[in-house]
């Protein structure tokens, strides 16, 4: 049963830490979208799965590649998020926040549902760029480079996303709505703005995400749903007070679950939700959060 | 979810029938009045499949509705329920009541267990654990041998009542479906307005206030948790046993989907809800379901109609509108 196999070993945590670049997006995402509006998005996988939707259609129709992808659909989608913030999800905040949860999901089936409806339930194949096709020999195995690609893009962009937080002005008015937002408005600090915005860009990153992952698994209607349940139990693992948490915590379960796939591969599916069991019987608020 | 303690005195004018008063005893007439002349109209075998969600609903309604608990993990129970049930019946040989026990003792179980779990957290949190939780059982049971994976348990076997009523026919299993149903609506409505169930909405309404009364909150909240995915596994066993199978769709995300938008548009936090909501989802669902993605897309239209415009419900309209209670 247990199979001690260093390269193996090795081999499977490097692919999990680019499961773990998908977590991490994604559940940064859903941190400062929660932290924020107060809603889960539950449409946060469906935007993931339209972001390489996205990618393929600019390939197919207008003939743009991965680049222009990598920069056009993370935009398109944010801007559709911002009509859905605007039309949608603004009217429920006065209300229990029970209700946001179920309009995304409304939202995440009838989009699913739609994409099926045009595309079918089938992958689509969409290509690795050129530029980043082959691999390289680390020893215990061969990396693709598209992959090594991701790790890096992946995390420098949710470096990114810490700085601006953590680092500017901007993020400091978020950060400070998100503790107290009456008082933040009562600034003279636009709230209601700062909320569509920051859905804009979280599902932005979704999109990016999906973009990311286009070339490596089909693209198809469901690609998003087990993922972002997974994301979901990474916000619960790293807890909602720091971006750093949430980042960190979602490459360290992506090598979790590589490590799991390495030595017991039969609960590779279920590693991290165990974790999350554990976190809450130990540390209710999660490893980095504050009480919520 | 507005109906306050005010209106738990029992009022002894008016329509009385097993528990219920005034309109919900007429509702509950016209819901015995539906099951008696529906099978002239639908299929036996579909009815029965809606009742079995009714009960579903309800014990989902206990929970999110009366003590304010969003769970969005019921699959776990409902599924861990069917497979333990059609495992107990088709390989066990067990008679149907014990299979049926079976089924729903291993619910409470998990309950017991899911819940001390998710009640560490509030709110959204205890959704996302849930949620998270179901998909752990969920990857369990497509890798476990006994759930026979995507065959799913097959040719379990109905059995009889005590030996003396055999439910191989659907005309007995019919009207066996309808009695449960109908003390299970009883039982639930008298849950509901029992002294337990006037703390479980104090617990709802505002958690502090009760546990400054001197209610140990977490203790109710875990006794609702327990009784919900008891009543839920209990509802997948009757299930099992009607259709013979036991799949993983039981234990989908699907699953847990359907029971929240049941009781959006039946009325979250009403007695009927469940009853109206799960024949309109389950009909819609019916009709809609040879179209393959196009009940994915009319579902998600619906769920966000409801919550846009209809919060309350069906029914919770039609207390507005006739001003009462039901």
């Amino acid at each position: 049963m247990f199979d001690i196999n260093v390269n193996l070993i090795l081999g499977q945590m490097v692919l999990g830490l680019v499961n773990g670049v998908f977590y991490a997006i994604l559940s940064l995402g859903l941190a400062i979208i929660f932290g924020l509006l107060g809603v889960i998005n539950f449409a946060h996988g469906v935007f993931f799965m339209l972001g390489a939707f996205g990618a393929y259609m600019l390939g197919e129709t207008l003939g743009i590649g991965y680049w222009g992808a990598l920069v056009l659909v993370p935009l398109m989608v944010g801007i559709l998020g911002i009509g859905t913030e605007k039309v949608l999800i603004r009217h429920l905040y006065k209300i229990e926040h029970l209700y946001g949860l179920l309009l995304t999901l409304g939202l995440a089936l009838a989009a699913e549902g739609a994409i099926r409806i045009f595309f079918g339930p089938q992958g689509l194949p969409y290509r690795i760029p050129a530029e980043l096709r082959g691999g390289i020999n680390l020893g215990f195995m061969v990396l693709p480079y598209y992959r090594a690609w991701v790790v890096g893009i992946g995390i420098a962009v949710c470096l990114i996303a810490w700085v601006l937080i953590e680092r500017t002005a901007l993020g400091a008015r978020l950060r400070a709505a998100t503790d107290n937002p009456d008082l933040v408005q009562a600034f003279g600090i636009n709230v209601p703005r700062l909320r569509t915005f920051t859905y804009g860009v979280g599902v932005a990153l979704a999109a990016f995400g999906g973009v990311l992952a286009a070339p490596m698994a089909a693209v198809e209607p469901a690609m998003g749903t087990n993922i972002v349940i997974v994301a979901f139990a990474v916000v619960v693992i790293g807890g909602m007070g720091s971006i750093m948490g949430a980042i960190i915590t979602g490459l360290g379960l992506g090598l979790l679950e590589g490590l799991a796939k390495a030595i017991l591969p039969q609960a590779s599916t279920t590693v991290i939700f165990v974790a999350m069991v554990i976190v809450l019987i130990l540390r209710p608020r999660g490893l980095m959060g504050k009480m919520a | 979810m507005t109906e306050t303690t005010s209106t738990v005195a029992p009022t002894t004018e008016g329509a009385r029938f097993l528990g219920f008063t005034g309109p919900r005893a007429l509702a509950y007439l016209l819901f015995v009045a539906v099951i008696c002349f529906a099978p002239m109209v639908l299929y036996p075998v579909f009815l029965m499949k809606v009742y079995c969600f009714i009960i579903f609903a309800c014990a989902y309604n206990l929970l999110l509705g009366y003590t304010g608990l969003m769970s969005f993990g019921h699959a776990a129970f409902f599924g861990a329920g069917a497979y333990l049930c059609g495992h107990a019946a088709a390989r066990w040989g067990l008679p149907f009541e014990l299979a049926i026990l079976t089924g729903t003792a291993t619910a409470a179980l998990m309950g017991l267990v899911f819940g001390w779990i998710a009640i560490r957290r509030q709110g959204l949190y205890f959704a996302m654990i849930t949620l998270a939780l179901s998909q752990m059982v969920y990857f369990i049971a497509m890798q476990a041998s006994f759930t026979g994976g995507e065959d799913g348990i097959q040719n379990v076997p109905r059995g009889s009542i005590l030996g003396l009523v055999d439910l191989n026919s659907d005309q007995a299993m019919y009207w066996t479906t309808a009695v449960i149903v109908l003390l299970v609506l009883a039982l639930y409505n008298r849950i509901i307005h029992s002294p337990f169930g006037q703390v479980l909405r104090a617990v709802r309404n505002n958690a502090e206030r009760t546990s400054s009364l001197g209610f140990p909150v977490d203790r109710f909240k875990l006794m609702a948790f327990v009784i919900s995915a008891a009543l839920s596994g209990f509802a997948a066993s009757l299930k099992v046993v009607i259709f013979g199978i036991a799949t993983l769709t039981d234990v989908s995300m699907f699953v847990s989907t359907e029971v929240v938008l049941i009781n959006l548009v039946g009325g979250i936090g009403t007695i009927f809800g469940p009853v109206v909501g799960g024949f309109i989802i389950l009909l819609m669902e019916h009709f809609l379901a040879p179209y393959g993605p196009w009940l994915m897309l009319v579902q998600g239209i619906v769920f966000t109609l409801f919550v846009l415009v209809f919060r309350q419900g069906i029914v919770g309209e039609l207390q507005k509108l006739l001003r009462t209670r039901l």
